[in-house]
């Protein structure tokens, strides 16, 4: 099963390696990975997408608590988190496609972001499920080139991480 | 006072209480070797190896409970260092660890002698550091320190530019230190500690199963308090010997792999599994499948991840293994009406344990002609001093010392438990004894293990420390050998160590003095002898050549198949 992590870390030397050590060297997955700096002065948060059961999960948690530079570890896998991911996709747009690409990027509210007499490039926002959406429409079209950032996800309600 | 950056390194070392380090200098650690030229306050022995001086900070760390401190140069110096970390992560072993590193200007240019210690050090450190600035020395070691005796202690290497030994700066030494990111959890949950002495009143066939974290976290005394008043039966891994007194009629020996009949027919039988700073390893566990069918667990340990990671947990306790006993001990005396009734009730359960004692105790059979090497751990015990430090390396002779030896006080077995390292004991040795020079230290070897670092001899003559070497010589490398034997049809794969050395000689060469017995009968005048010497001291036995460790849990059977006579 797939799972959403959010790590706050501190945002010192070398914390990105110990967290990808971390998983590599006790055989946990990684299927995306996104990290930048919050709002707090000093602080990064990653967001770690990654599959396994109960377990390995609890393992996950746990090993990443008991790194030194990790603050607090989140777990949205019960859904109390909202997710989004954004996608730039360069697809091939020629004559009749060109305007099938239009009407896809309209129903799915992406945006045009780069145009050439024989492409167009989309911003894509959306759960990463839409994302997977857009791009199985717009692949027969010619797909060039797809840049993912991974989920980012912020829990609901009106509480910060830290209360 | 303005003073350079080696000169403040040393300080704060001094600020920490630290007495002796083990270090070797070279290019980009020259700094602090002038600093450290007239300071007084710290001792510095030389090794002929850093994985010796390592593994000798971890022997000191071992023996004493303080954090061992190790000290190597940039690139080669550094990378001796990683079996010595790697040993001391593997058992939770308080280390901090100083490496030279080039000027910081350099870091990433290959310069000479440089490599990215804190990358290939990430995986077996608690924690490592680079630091950058003359400024940030005081509170890097703070944190250093702190971070390697607290918690899970754990080796912590910090990586020590040129340049910035070089700087001058102030010293202040922070007198607190505060890791957001790092609360270990060290006070039991009262309401986990009284389910725990529910279900410890409820059991029937209770067993404590004791790790090295009783040992590292001071709790043998209440550990041995708590089992003796509800009179249920310790048994503990190679790391936990000595943390319950094996002389006990509660002692079941250790477990596991090699561990006796009557302690993993116990754990097979149990319906009560009490782990203390245990951690389920596959060499106590046998097969997980088959692991202890009809017990609960009750696992107390201050690390959390190590709680439900191989097995299933029926009550965690997260602690301070010492602070969570001594409140099962209060709890305990709460139901002071209940106890009588229930030690009585074990009394079919400790029938059960002593006829598994009686039925297959860890024995041999003695020869006339030839010294087998349990006689000679024995003949040890009985002729050694009653703390004295005992070493090993890793193989058989390890196991004939774990089975035989008899352990009955804490920190006075020094073994890799967890990475097994050849050549550890000799090197951990000398640390115990720069440690306490004025007990009987003894590492007991093979052939194969005194031969990785036994350059050390060099150290021990030259720093007067009277360690006395054991080698039980069967010229093998034994427990491969036993596998091949049992397991590979006897198709001794390299495992013969064909050369014959003359250890007398080789004692004699370094200043020491070597013995050696060949027959039975000389094994108590050589041990005698060898006690004798005022100096470090070889004694070599000549021992049955393919004696085996037994019994013997095939790696992959359950704890109740052991392979007894073989």
């Amino acid at each position: 099963m797939q799972h959403t992590i959010s790590v706050i870390v501190e945002n010192d030397f070398g914390v990105l390696s110990r967290v990808a050590t971390l998983f590599s060297g006790r055989g946990f997955n990684i299927d995306s990975l996104s990290v930048a700096p919050t709002n707090e002065e000093g602080l990064s948060r990653m967001t770690i997408v990654t599959r396994g059961d109960e377990q390995v999960l609890e393992q996950i948690n746990k090993q990443l608590n008991k790194l030194i530079d990790v603050l607090k570890v989140l777990d949205f896998s019960d859904g109390s988190a909202v997710e989004r991911e954004l996608a730039l996709i360069k697809v091939a747009a020629e004559d009749d496609s060109r305007t099938e690409v239009l009407r896809i990027v309209d129903i799915f509210r992406a945006k045009i972001i780069d145009v050439t007499p024989k492409s167009y490039t989309v911003e894509a926002t959306g759960n990463p499920m839409k994302i997977d959406a857009i791009l199985e429409l717009l692949r027969p079209l010619g797909l060039k080139e797809v840049v993912r950032t991974g989920s980012v996800a912020i829990g609901r309600g009106a509480k910060g991480w830290n209360g | 006072m303005k003073m350079n950056g080696a000169r403040i390194m040393l300080e704060c070392l001094k600020k920490e209480g630290v007495d002796t380090v083990f270090g070797y200098p070279g290019g980009t650690v020259i700094n602090l070797y002038d600093a450290l030229f007239d300071f007084k306050d710290i001792q510095h022995i030389l090794p002929r190896h850093e994985q010796a001086g390592t593994h000798a900070a971890d022997g000191y760390a071992r023996a004493t409970g303080r954090v061992g401190v190790a000290i190597a140069t940039s690139g080669p110096g550094a990378t001796n260092t990683v079996t010595g970390i790697a040993t001391a992560y593997m058992d939770s072993i308080p280390m901090v660890i100083i490496t030279g590193q080039v000027p910081t200007a350099l870091i990433g240019n290959d310069a000479f002698q440089e490599v990215d210690i804190i990358g290939i050090t990430r995986p077996c450190t608690k924690h490592s550091f680079l630091i950058r600035d003359v400024k940030d020395i005081a509170i890097t070691m703070k944190k250093a320190f702190y971070l390697a005796r607290s918690g899970r202690p754990g080796p912590v290497l910090v990586d020590f530019p040129k340049d910035i030994q070089i700087a001058q700066g102030e010293f202040h030494y922070p007198e607190t230190v505060e890791i957001r990111g790092y609360k270990p959890n060290l006070s039991g949950h009262p309401r986990q500690v009284e389910k725990a002495v529910t279900m410890i009143l409820e059991s029937r066939r209770p067993v404590i199963y004791v790790g090295g974290g009783a040992v590292l976290g001071g709790a043998a005394e209440p550990l041995t308090q708590l089992a003796r008043k509800l009179s249920i039966p310790v048994t503990t891994t190679l790391m936990g010997l000595g943390s319950f007194p094996e002389s006990d009629g509660l002692s079941l020996g250790m477990l596991g792999m090699h561990g006796a009949y009557c302690a993993n027919m116990a754990m097979t039988g149990s319906d009560l599994i009490i782990a203390i700073g245990a951690r389920f390893d596959d060499r106590v566990t046998g097969k997980l499948s088959t692991f202890a069918p009809h017990a609960k667990i009750i696992h107390i340990d201050v690390d959390p991840t190590s709680i439900k990671k191989n097995v299933r947990v029926d009550l965690p306790i997260v602690g301070d293994v010492k602070d969570v006993l001594m409140k099962m001990i209060k709890q305990t005396d709460k139901s002071k009406d209940k106890l009588a009734g229930y030690i009585s009730a074990l009394a079919p359960w400790h029938s059960d344990i002593d006829g598994w004692k009686e039925k297959h105790p860890i024995a041999y059979k003695q020869s006339s002609t030839i010294i087998k090497p349990q006689f000679v751990i024995q003949k040890l015990r009985e002729l050694s001093d009653d703390d004295a430090i005992i070493s090993t390396d890793v193989g058989q002779h390890q196991m004939w010392t774990a089975q035989f030896f008899q352990f009955n006080k804490p920190r006075t077995l020094l073994t890799s438990g967890g990475l097994g390292t050849m050549g550890y004991g000799l090197p951990a040795a000398m640390g115990a004894q720069a440690a306490f020079p004025n007990r009987q230290v003894i590492t007991i070897c093979g052939d194969g293990g005194v031969q990785m670092n036994i350059q050390e001899m060099a150290t021990l003559v030259q720093n007067k420390l009277p360690v006395k070497i054991v080698i039980l010589n069967n010229n093998f490398l034994g427990m491969v050998r036993q596998w091949q034997e049992l397991f590979f049809d006897k198709r001794y794969s390299s495992t013969c160590m064909e050369l014959p050395i003359d250890y007398r000689k080789l004692a004699d060469a370094y200043g020491a003095k070597g013995f050696l017995a060949t027959k039975p009968g000389e094994v108590e005048s050589v041990i005698k002898q060898g006690f004798k010497e005022n100096g470090p001291v070889i004694m070599e036995f000549k021992i049955a050549r393919e004696e085996k460790v037994l019994p013997m849990v095939p790696a992959g059977a359950s704890l109740n198949e052991m392979v007894l006579n073989a």
